[in-house]
């Protein structure tokens, strides 16, 4: 699969104020990533692990600390975020973001957020055009287009979602980025949403990246899923792998806290405490260090890199290559 | 007699805008050391209920018929200050984002104290030393120094324990967890579940949750009883409620929700949208998007069937 973007050592870090000078919070530290043309690819990890920012990196909507993002191998970072809006690679990436109700603009009707992006991004300038683009789209996501002239708080909740769609693949993306897309709706909607973004993927060959904290949803929409922790990628694999034969022990905490009906009552291994800070973490250490079963001397010593450990699947941890225990 | 008893429950709302009919005929119960689930999509009902029992709707909320008795304790007709009496000590209640829940400008190990001060009838000096062992009974680790924590110094898994704890502190034989795991992470959700089941299982502590998820109920509850518009539509021990739904809403809902070997095409979405509950209302508030619906459905009173002893569901034509 040629790929249509690929992060290279991706970092992003957030000085801190009032505390000790120079101090850091490392939120994206160090990431590779590759996204192919037409893939779709997962991301999960908990609150503060540098999902978001990943999304406002890749969507290109706030500057790297370092690193790179290729477009098609174009460096799309060489120029500032403030610059890289007006160039045709702004287009090319769109976001969905969580909440339709909080990122659509209220004094907006339907109408107006799709064709916005048109006009700002594609230029386009004759009303009988952009009426005509966002009929289409409209009817691309399934908004009927009697609800064009609604306001978002006479919208349903699916219907918000479905603005939020169209408003982001108007501008014929190459990668939508999808942030938490459902986490708003109800189950009854949920699912004709998750399948519109699957029909979508496939007639207008988007890729896609995907961050859900339902691991559920993630399952049913990407072929790979990345999982992050403190900032760090910890485990690459494609989904089914990942779900059943996960080889970072943070991935098989994960994985052992979905519900399960099927497992009531069973014991399963559970992951207490908190992540450890992450301003300026021990660059030597693992950051999984101390909240891992495994922890081990030399997770204290050297910080695991991500290596793989089957076909298409990689993963940071000195144990990864033994399932159960064993020397690293 | 279960120890939580709601029987034949409705509640209106009056606003500007029309009579809001949020319950009809709520009738549900929860035995000692035993987890209920009640499910059901946003506007369905199951928050309305849960603040009904604690006594904490809204004033525009009405009552407009039921009982509801907490070990043969009629709290409809209890006395603001006795209601005030059992909550706290004898009924307690996890709310949503633990976070806005608390107190911000209180230290934790103080809210607890204070919860214990009202209702605990501990001598002043122990209030602390009680108020650390509410915390570490939660396994928050190092409670000493959590004690001393402000909200915004504790993650959002962490405050959630606090206000478990705070809940817990007199061993309450009713609690009611509303969404008491929405916005945390799911390994965090994982500890906290397991917290509340073990909680009821040792204290025999009859708990009601609510939730927007199937799965989760499906692996906590005992029973599940199902609420759609406003009505309970199916009550049945979780097994037979997942292998063997008999209303059509139910068979829906679970169509709809992931599980973890679902197929992308074989999850169904519920057409048609909740009813407006200030319209008039057929009998069954689900015809309008059953697939099985009949003319007779709208026309007379929706009866009860009773499946088996613990399965009952409130539909003419049930599968």
């Amino acid at each position: 699969m040629a790929p249509l973007l690929e992060a290279r050592s991706l970092t992003k870090f957030y000085p801190i104020k009032r505390a000790a000078r120079g101090a850091k919070l490392h939120a994206v530290d160090n990431v590779d990533l590759m996204i192919g043309a037409g893939e779709s690819v997962g991301l999960v990890g908990e609150s503060g692990c540098g999902k978001s920012t990943i999304v406002r990196l890749l969507g290109r909507l706030i500057d790297p600390t370092a690193g790179q993002i290729l477009l098609d191998g174009e460096d799309i970072t060489a120029m500032s975020q403030a610059r890289f809006v007006s160039t045709p690679g702004r287009r090319r990436i769109q976001v969905v973001f969580q909440d339709a109700t909080e990122s659509l603009n209220p004094s907006f009707r339907a109408f107006q957020s799709i064709a916005d992006p048109l006009k700002r991004l594609l230029g386009l300038r004759k009303g009988g055009e952009i009426a005509k683009r966002v009929r289409s789209t409209a009817a691309l996501v399934g908004l009927p287009q009697e609800l064009l002239q609604r306001y978002p708080h006479q919208l349903s909740g699916g219907q918000r979602a479905r603005v939020g769609i169209a408003r982001a693949i108007a501008v014929e993306p190459s990668l939508l980025i999808l942030d938490e897309p459902t986490s708003a709706l109800d189950v009854s909607v949920q699912a004709v949403i998750l399948r519109l973004l699957a029909d979508l993927r496939d007639r207008l060959a988007m890729s896609y990246l995907f961050v859900s904290h339902d691991l559920n949803v993630v399952r049913l929409l990407c072929s790979r899923v990345v999982v992050m922790y403190l900032g760090k990628i910890v485990e690459i694999a494609p989904a089914e792998t990942l779900f059943t034969g996960p080889r970072h022990p943070y991935t098989q905490a994960l994985v052992a806290a979905i519900p399960d009906p099927a497992r009531r009552g069973e014991a399963r291994p559970r992951l207490d405490g908190s992540p450890t800070s992450p301003i300026d973490p021990d660059p030597n250490a693992c950051r999984f260090y101390g909240r891992c079963p495994k922890s081990a001397d030399l997770c204290a010593e050297a910080m695991p890199p991500l290596r793989a450990v089957g076909p298409d699947h990689f993963a940071a941890c000195h144990f990864a290559l033994s399932p159960v225990g064993g020397n690293p | 007699m279960a120890q939580l008893e709601i029987d034949n429950l409705s509640v209106e709302f009056r606003t500007r805008h029309g009579v809001v009919r949020a319950l009809e005929s709520v009738t549900l119960s929860v035995a000692r050391g035993e987890i209920v689930g009640v499910v059901g999509e946003s506007g369905s009902g199951k928050s309305v209920t849960a603040y009904t029992v604690m006594g904490l709707n809204d004033e525009a909320a009405e009552i407009t018929s039921g009982r509801i008795t907490m070990g043969g304790i009629d709290l409809l007709a209890a006395r603001p200050e006795a209601l005030r009496e059992l909550r706290g000590r004898e009924m307690a209640m996890i709310f949503q984002s633990p976070r806005t829940a608390l107190n911000p400008i209180r230290k934790v190990g103080k809210q607890i104290e204070d919860v214990l001060l009202e209702h605990a009838n501990l001598p002043r000096r122990n209030l602390k030393k009680a108020a650390i062992a509410a915390l570490a009974r939660v396994r928050i680790p190092d409670p000493e120094r959590r004690a001393e924590a402000y909200p915004f110094e504790l993650s959002g898994g962490m405050c959630q324990r606090v206000m478990i704890a705070m809940a817990l502190a007199c061993t309450p034989s009713v609690l009611i967890a509303d969404e008491p795991t929405t916005g945390l992470d799911v390994t965090t959700q994982a500890v906290i579940m397991d917290l509340i089941r073990d909680m009821s299982r040792s204290t025999r502590m009859s708990t009601l949750l609510i939730t927007h998820d199937l799965g989760l109920a499906g692996e906590y509850c005992d029973r599940i009883a199902v609420m759609h518009a406003g009505h309970i539509v199916e009550i049945a021990a979780t097994e037979t409620l997942l292998d063997h739904p008999a209303h059509p809403y139910t068979r829906q809902l679970l169509a709809a929700t992931p599980v973890p070997d679902s197929r992308l095409y074989s999850l169904t979405s519920i057409p048609g949208q909740l009813p407006d509950l200030r319209s008039a209302l057929p009998p069954c508030r689900f015809s309008g998007r059953c697939e099985r619906h009949q003319p007779i459905c709208d026309e007379r009173e929706l009866p009860w069937a009773q499946l088996s002893p613990a399965h009952i569901v409130r539909c003419r034509f049930p599968l």
